[in-house]
């Protein structure tokens, strides 16, 4: 028996490829989905090659959802599990006067995970059985000046998966939602990032792997931000709104 | 930031890019001077470059790979630990591996690495079928022995000089088991390990660790070690199910630079007694899993600390047959006068020199390292003055402080590769040690 087919969304990005590598090398076949497939053909070869499994890509852009029909419809199967990992950091500053940017930010990080993420859900739902991971952020925990733009969009999302999970409870589908937290990727680099609450994509990765195993709701990628949120979602907000994050 | 080679001299800073695709990578090219790296194992200042040093590990995919041939296409930055990790289960090998599986095939090209096997099989860059290369004006070109064949030639072993090293296409030899059947051979002294050396030319790897501290008749005693790749039917009856499955090992680290004084004469001594000990305890046929037998080092990770924060200093030269037996005595006598002592010193018999600036000659290569202190620079100033007396040449791989002068002295290749450099517009690929060696 084959290990189930993992979809995905985001593939580009360091945790996708973390992810995908993880789970290949875990016997699963893996479906690749970004845009610009053709440059991703290296990678599904690098991990075809390495793990000895099978690899497909698929052209997706998460700012099309009329094309989201049609992408489901072309896989060549509907995954067991489908991880979404698309992410738009953006520039909190640029976003804060510049509607269209600050527009691109909340379509990358809400809008199209979340309609994608439901459709795929409706047809797990259908089936029976199914894992959806979504991949958002501590950001969306709480406002802060530094990227509420992005956190607000992360936030919609948190509460997207939380609903679907209460909604497919009994469905036999299971919905996890990871909050990474600070991880050193390609989004993050330059900034300066404390080593404690920071994870590599491969640790991540395998974070993913073992609590989706478990169907665990909600993780962190280092345990260390359960508490790190705990005290910033306790801070009452007339204190709050005066500290400089 | 602060960067150094493996032997962690020199230290400079330099400006480090992380390129992930060829238009990141295009783009760089066009801020002056600079040089690519790939993990760092080169032991000087051969991959750093003050105004841009690109890390290439970003490119890091293997391609393609032929079951007929044994080709695989590697991008520059995958490293060696990889492709040992991803096709020696399959029953595939590398044909020739330097000393650490942490190196990246871009690095392994640009230094034209040996092995064990050189005597048999010569470098590396016997084995790389195509090179795609990209050239000062951002295009790439594919280099082989048909195609760009100079390029080609001056590339393998060209410290990165010639561009930067993007894919290439190399082949696996096939191997029946993760197993190596070792063979050692305690040597009085050099007369005795040269001798054997010579006797077992038919040997794949051959290789022995010297005893730089020994003197008078014993001078140069050594213990050499010969390997084959074994055959599934050699392997002990519980084994031959599985030949490519090893128990696994738990990597040490090093963690704190230790201080100066654990790696004094004294122990260096008692190391290299016990180890010859050992060996002649130890003389004949054993079993050894590929990780132990070809890298011993790197199941201690981060082994350069034990040489302190001031790093260390490496030498390897080759000389030439004729000449390699009196060279190799002065350069043993210098050493044991000195009152320096060498931890890892290495003794090999080499094949036939290949290609336009490759290391390699026929004749015996030495290795040897120093905790760094400026009694060890003076004994290695004097080393180059014998390896120069007997026609030989230098490892730039593992060179940090050679002056011009002496590369000239030693290599007349050195000259035509500057030429090529100028009139073939590469002069802006350029690392500390090429400046420094006026390459």
């Amino acid at each position: 028996m084959t290990a189930p087919t993992v979809l995905i969304i985001g593939a580009r990005s360091d945790i996708g490829m973390a992810l995908a590598h993880h789970y290949a090398a875990a016997g699963h076949r893996v479906q690749l989905a970004a845009r610009r497939m053709a440059e991703m053909e290296a990678d599904a070869a690098d991990i075809a090659l390495r793990h000895g499994t099978s690899t497909s890509v698929h052209d997706l852009d998460i700012l099309e959802p009329g094309s989201f029909a049609a992408f489901l419809d072309h896989l060549p199967v509907l995954p067991e599990v489908a991880i979404c990992v698309v992410g738009l950091l953006g520039d909190q500053a640029t976003a804060q006067t510049d509607l269209e940017a600050a527009r691109l930010t909340m379509r990358s990080n809400y809008e199209g995970p979340a309609l994608l993420t439901g459709l795929i859900a409706n047809r797990m739902e259908k089936r029976g059985s199914g894992t959806i991971i979504g991949i958002s952020s501590v950001a969306g925990e709480r406002g802060r000046a530094s990227n509420y733009i992005y956190g607000s969009a992360k936030a919609g999302y948190t509460a997207f998966l939380s609903g679907l999970r209460n909604r497919l409870s009994k469905s036999g589908v299971h919905v996890m939602t990871v909050l990474p937290g600070f991880v050193r990727t390609r989004m993050t680099a330059g900034m300066d990032l404390p080593a404690r609450l920071t994870a590599e994509p491969a640790a991540v990765a395998e974070a993913i792997y073992r609590a989706a195993a478990k169907r665990r709701d909600v993780i962190y990628a280092k345990p260390v931000w359960r508490l790190v949120m705990t005290v910033i979602r306790a801070i009452p907000e007339g204190i709050f709104k005066g500290i400089k994050l | 930031m602060m960067l150094s080679g493996w032997g962690r001299f020199p230290q400079q800073w330099c400006a480090l890019h992380q390129p992930r695709s060829e238009d990141e990578l295009r783009a760089l090219l066009v801020q002056g001077p600079r040089i690519a790296r790939g993990n760092g194992r080169g032991y000087g200042d051969c991959a750093m470059q003050r105004n841009a040093t690109l890390e290439m590990r970003g490119f890091s995919r293997m391609l393609a790979f032929e079951a007929e041939t044994g080709q695989l296409v590697a991008e520059a930055g995958v490293m060696l630990a990889d492709v040992i990790a991803t096709f020696l289960p399959r029953g595939w090998f590398v044909p020739v591996t330097p000393g650490t599986k942490f190196v990246t095939i871009g690095g392994m090209v640009a230094s034209d690495v040996h092995g064990k096997n050189h005597h048999r099989v010569g470098t590396f860059g016997r084995f790389v079928d195509w090179i795609d290369l990209m050239g000062e004006d951002g295009e790439v070109r594919r280099c082989s022995p048909q195609e760009n064949a100079e390029l080609f030639g001056w590339t393998i072993g060209g410290m990165g000089l010639t561009g930067v090293i993007l894919r290439v296409a190399f082949r696996l030899r096939r191997v029946e088991s993760a197993y190596i059947r070792q063979t050692t051979l305690p040597a009085r002294n050099l007369d005795h390990v040269m001798a054997l050396f010579e006797e077992h030319q038919a040997a794949t790897y051959s290789v022995a660790w010297i005893d730089c501290l020994n003197t008078g008749s014993g001078l140069g005693r050594s213990a050499l070690m010969l390997g084959e790749h074994a055959r599934a039917d050699e392997l002990p009856r519980d084994r031959r199910a599985a030949p490519f499955a090893v128990p696994k090992k738990r990597a040490r680290t090093i963690p704190i630079d230790l201080p100066r004084a654990a790696l004094g004469r004294m122990t260096v001594k008692a190391f290299n007694a016990l180890y010859y000990r050992n060996a002649r305890a130890a003389a004949g046929e054993k079993l050894v899993d590929w990780d132990s037998y070809f890298y011993p080092l790197d199941a201690i990770l981060e082994w350069n600390r034990i040489y302190g924060s001031r790093g260390f200093m490496q030498f390897q030269c080759v000389l030439p047959l004729a000449s390699a037996h009196a060279g190799l005595g002065e350069l043993l006598r210098a050493i044991t006068a000195s009152g320096q002592s060498s931890f890892l010193s290495v003794l090999k018999r080499m094949g036939a020199e290949h290609g336009p600036f490759s290391f390699p000659l026929e004749g015996y290569t030495l290795a040897l390292d120093f905790p760094f202190s400026q009694e060890a620079a003076r004994l290695i100033e004097r080393l180059d003055a014998i390896t120069l007396d007997h026609g030989g040449r230098f490892y730039l791989a593992k060179d940090a402080r050679m002056s011009a002068a002496t590369l000239r002295r030693s290599d007349h290749r050195a000259d035509a590769f500057t030429v090529l450099r100028h009139d073939k517009g590469m002069t802006n690929f350029r690392s500390s040690q090429s400046e420094r060696l006026c390459l």
